[in-house]
């Protein structure tokens, strides 16, 4: 599978797809202030051993709740930050190592998209100039990359005729997230990272940006990285699901897997916490009390384990490790009670989702 | 397809208004407002005085008279007067614009410079280069402005050239003050971000992204300085360390006129009033220039 | 319907800035007591104006208000001085979407909620202490005697927006506004914040004004829902008909742009374009330049919001008629 076949949309060949990104134990802590003289230096550890990967021209949705890593975890992939430890394979080729692949090349191919479409736009440059700037920077000529980045001005839905000398304080929500997506297509990335890209938008305009996301993915085979904590919008755009909590994957698998058969008892919580939309069946009870916990001191053990309705004395001794789900192959999740050996007194019991 | 793509033509924008740049809208919210006009008309009024005093004023600004001594306003042939060497003093005044508004745009200028350059290096690169940069600056920027432009003139000796570059190092930590709070914002935005996930240097990301967005800010606080500058050139003048007799300046002819402070008030209180003049209308300037560049999202 | 708490009659809201934005245009709608009305509607539609309006929170100088407005008999365009003090915060006050906002941080929460209770009331400090604890307590806070006396940064956020709901509930009003409370929250925490505001909204019997941009939130806590548009009320129905008969283009549409869990695998039934500038609103229906039925009619004349029991109407070409509907 090493064809170098890297401008076309790599074809379906059934079976389960190359990965384009496979990340190995990332990990970022951040120093908090010390509590006092001679104290220990605490840490943030907002990023904890996170394992993953994202086969070709699929969409991995990654949710979670504030503080759970998941932006934290975007930018360590796009090395906006330094990760303390892990590994980047994009592509079967390392990441900035030796022989591997060289990060100004790597950042060629992976692109992103923030959540506020206003900041992510310098206000002094024309939507046509902001899009132009990347294939410039690398090399194309100015009038070329003009000429390129009206025709992705077109695609993306903004009529360049129109749109291409306005500057970002003429445009709505929507307009400016379509202009960051034309950006992020500029370079003909392979990999995109949608950090909240719908997030910050308007209901009925969030709906146009969504489709014109899949028909991107469909037209250039592109992949996602989709952040998101709106659970509806990850199931829409998701292949696969990874979800997280307090710095570490507590449950990954395929989208259908994730919704339809969860096996992490937080996985249900967060599914069963979003709005019904149907007055005669409204939710009666919180499936979760209490907000996040701090992630400077997480708990022992599981770190849900002291919001877990079923939570045990194991729970607080040993930390589960992320664990295939018996007759769901590509189905991972950290709970205790899916390993029968592991002392839980219900562990085994189906998981009726 | 058919979900996205009919897109109406752009609600948000009138089609008829024009797109215009940034600098264009500000001149145009400039120009509608009438104090910035008036402060501008006063101001382009006394430095066309200055510029074109060879030209415009009535007499030599070194011809004395014993005779002539301090004449009064409105004296034939004298519209102003004379001063205490009986030199015209509207000719004086003129020819004065020229030394005092150099003294007061100069150090101005040259320190929107360099400290627009230092500010972005050290707000860019950030850390403990940055840290060192901004402590020693601090040392200077403890002092007041007063005592600090006297101590550097004093120490380098009077004269024209040395009174500039007083005023600069004066200037120079203040605008690294604000160019580098300005940068350390803008460097967080998500543009930025953008920027570099396309593989920019940092060089051309300071060139397009950050220096646009620094320079708005800076040139208004830059603006607000020439008032101070204006003055503070006067008040070395006045206490010997800047231009020397008899050039004309108005901080040199506000101290040389003191004498004539009972015997003719009016008179010697001209080139402060045009220190006043000036330097009030560089502040109303400089505050609608702030808010014509303070644009809604 | 017995006499309304809250009689809302053509409320016009202008700002005047550098242009002139019509940020609400006659609006009307009333509430009765114990009841929770959803305001649904997205940026720039007015919901959080209506809000403010009610509030008196505008600054007199740079808007123009119109209309009228009644909460229980009184005239709150009005209210000045003193009276209006004790109305804001007495009668009707105000949960926001930031908690961390509406507290000053330098003093505790407990304080707070303690001289909110003292500023309408004529109670001494002990008592007025012993309700704010009550308060605390009320929105379930848990530990509320630890937490009386932390400092808003000390709370988590869902744990501010409780405090939030206890200093706005202290001075028992009458109506409560709550301006997406929840938006800023996690989904697990969110959940509990409206299961909270329905269960108080029970106990109390007060009327609850409840702006979201959120149809499944307004769904979770709402008798009824008025979907605003544009500065304008465009439909209004009672929670369990909105969402299965919407009977205007614009819900229609904002329903069908809901992603959920059986649109996966097809493209979504987006709604074109973007909201109109508020400055420069279409003579007609604000919504025809996106609508899907329109008209000549619609680009030419503005359809006046019809009433009739429950339910208001305005659309020339609604999805549903009224028979159909009811």
């Amino acid at each position: 599978m090493n064809t170098p076949s890297q401008a076309s949309p790599a074809p379906e060949r059934g079976g389960r797809p190359q990965p384009l990104l496979v990340v190995r134990d990332l990990k970022k802590h951040f120093p908090v202030r010390d509590s006092g003289f001679g104290g220990p230096r605490k840490f943030v550890h907002a990023v904890d051993g996170v394992n993953f990967s994202v086969p070709k021209g699929k969409t991995l949705g990654i949710v979670g709740e504030s503080g759970c890593g998941k932006s934290t975890t975007a930018r360590l992939v796009a090395r906006l930050m330094p990760a303390d430890a892990g590994s980047l394979i994009f592509d079967g080729e390392g990441v900035a190592e030796f022989r591997g692949l060289h990060l100004k090349e790597f950042r060629r191919k992976l692109q992103m998209v923030f959540q506020d479409s206003f900041a992510s736009l310098n206000p002094r440059l024309t939507i046509a100039e902001t899009v132009a700037y990347g294939p410039r920077v690398h090399g194309t000529p100015a009038a070329k990359a003009m000429q390129q980045a009206r025709e992705l001005l077109d695609r993306v839905g903004l009529d360049a005729a129109n749109f291409a000398n306005r500057y970002p304080h003429e445009l709505s929500g929507g307009q400016r997230q379509r202009v960051n997506i034309a950006r992020a297509l500029a370079y003909d990335p392979q990999l995109v990272i949608l950090d909240e890209a719908v997030a910050a938008l308007d209901k009925s305009v969030q709906a146009q940006v969504l489709n014109l996301l899949q028909e991107l993915k469909a037209e250039r085979g592109l992949t996602y990285l989709f952040i998101s904590h709106d659970l509806h919008v990850v199931h829409y755009l998701s292949d696969y699901v990874m979800v997280m909590y307090l710095g570490q994957v507590i449950e990954t698998g395929p989208v259908e897997r994730i919704y339809g058969h969860t096996a992490h008892p937080y996985t249900r919580a967060l599914l069963s916490a979003v709005p019904s939309m149907d007055p005669a069946r409204r939710t009666e009870a919180s499936p979760l009390a209490g907000d996040p916990p701090n992630p400077i001191n997480p708990p022992s053990g599981c770190r849900f384990r002291d919001r877990c309705p079923r939570a045990h004395a194991v729970c607080a001794d040993r930390a589960p490790e992320l664990a295939a789900i018996h007759g769901a192959p590509e189905h991972f999740a950290a709970c205790h009670l899916n390993d029968t050996a592991s002392g839980h007194p219900d562990a085994g019991q189906e998981f009726s989702a | 397809m058919s979900a996205t793509l009919p897109l109406p033509s752009p609600v948000a924008v009138s089609a008829a208004q024009p797109s215009r740049s940034y600098w264009a809208v500000v001149w145009r919210q400039l120009r509608r407002d009438p104090m910035a006009l008036a402060a501008g008309g006063v101001l382009l009024l006394i430095i066309a005085a200055a510029v074109f005093a060879p030209w415009l004023a009535p007499a030599d600004p070194y011809k004395a008279s014993m005779i002539k001594r301090l004449l009064p306003i409105g004296s034939s042939g004298f519209l102003l007067g004379t001063d205490e060497l009986g030199r015209d003093l509207l000719t004086r005044l003129m020819y004065g614009g020229r030394l005092s508004l150099l003294m007061g745009v100069v150090p101005v200028l040259a320190a929107f410079g360099i400290g627009t350059a230092i500010g972005l290096f050290a707000g860019y690169v950030g850390g403990k280069v940055n840290m060192v940069i901004m402590r020693v600056l601090d040392v200077f920027y403890a002092f007041p402005s007063v005592l600090l432009a006297v101590a550097i003139s004093g120490a380098l000796g009077p004269g024209l050239s040395n009174s500039l570059i007083a005023l600069t190092l004066v200037f120079v930590p203040q605008v690294v003050r604000v160019a580098e709070s300005v940068t350390i914002q803008v460097r967080q935005l998500d543009y930025i971000e953008a920027a570099r996930m396309s593989g920019a240097s940092a060089f051309s990301i300071i060139r397009v992204h950050v220096l646009g967005n620094v320079l708005g800010p800076v040139f208004v606080y830059a603006t607000g300085l020439l008032s101070v500058s204006m003055i503070l050139a006067s008040g070395l003048s006045f206490l010997g360390l800047g231009v020397k007799p008899p050039e004309p300046e108005w901080g040199l002819m506000l101290n040389t006129l003191r004498s004539a402070i009972y015997s003719n008030p009016w008179v010697a209180a001209l080139p402060g009033l045009l220190i006043f003049v000036t330097s009030i209308a560089f502040n109303l300037l400089a505050d609608s220039v702030r808010s014509a560049m303070d644009i809604r999202r | 319907m017995t006499t309304p708490l809250l009689t809302v009659r053509d409320l016009s809201v202008q700002f005047h800035g550098n242009r002139v934005a019509s940020a609400l245009n006659q609006v009307s709608f009333e509430l009765g007591q114990d009841e929770v009305l959803g305001l649904l509607g997205e940026s720039g539609s007015g919901k959080s104006v209506t809000l403010r309006t009610l509030l008196r929170l505008h600054p007199a100088r740079s808007t123009r208000i119109q209309g009228e407005i009644r909460v229980g008999g009184q005239d709150v365009l009005a209210l000045k001085g003193r009276a209006l003090d004790l109305y804001r915060g007495g009668t009707v006050s105000m949960v926001f979407q930031e908690p961390g906002l509406a507290f000053d941080p330098v003093y505790t929460i407990g304080r707070q909620i303690t001289e909110a209770i003292r500023a309408h009331e004529s109670i001494d400090a002990r008592s007025a202490a012993a309700r704010a604890l009550q308060m605390l307590e009320m929105v379930q806070i848990p530990q509320a005697r630890r937490r009386f006396d932390a400092y808003p940064h000390e709370l988590s956020g869902g744990m501010r927006q409780r405090a939030m709901i206890a200093l706005a509930l202290a001075c028992k009003p009458k109506l409560l506004l709550a301006d997406e409370p929840t938006t800023a929250l996690d989904a697990t925490v969110q959940i509990q914040i409206l299961l909270l505001l329905r269960e108080l909204q029970r106990e109390t019997g007060m009327s609850v004004i409840f702006v979201t941009h959120d149809i499944g939130a307004a769904v979770e806590v709402a008798d009824r829902i008025a979907v605003m548009y544009a500065g304008r009320i465009v439909e209004q129905q009672p929670v369990d008909r909105i969402v299965h008969t919407p009977r205007h283009p614009y819900t229609e549409g904002l329903l069908a742009a809901t992603v959920g869990p059986e649109h996966r695998g097809q493209p979504l039934r987006a709604i074109p374009g973007s909201p109109p500038d508020l400055a420069a609103l279409p003579p007609g229906c604000s919504f025809a330049p996106r609508c899907a039925y329109v008209s000549e009619q619609c680009r030419r004349d503005r359809p006046p919001l019809l009433a009739a029991d429950d339910q208001a109407l305005a659309c020339w070409h609604p999805v549903r008629g009224l028979v159909e509907a009811a």
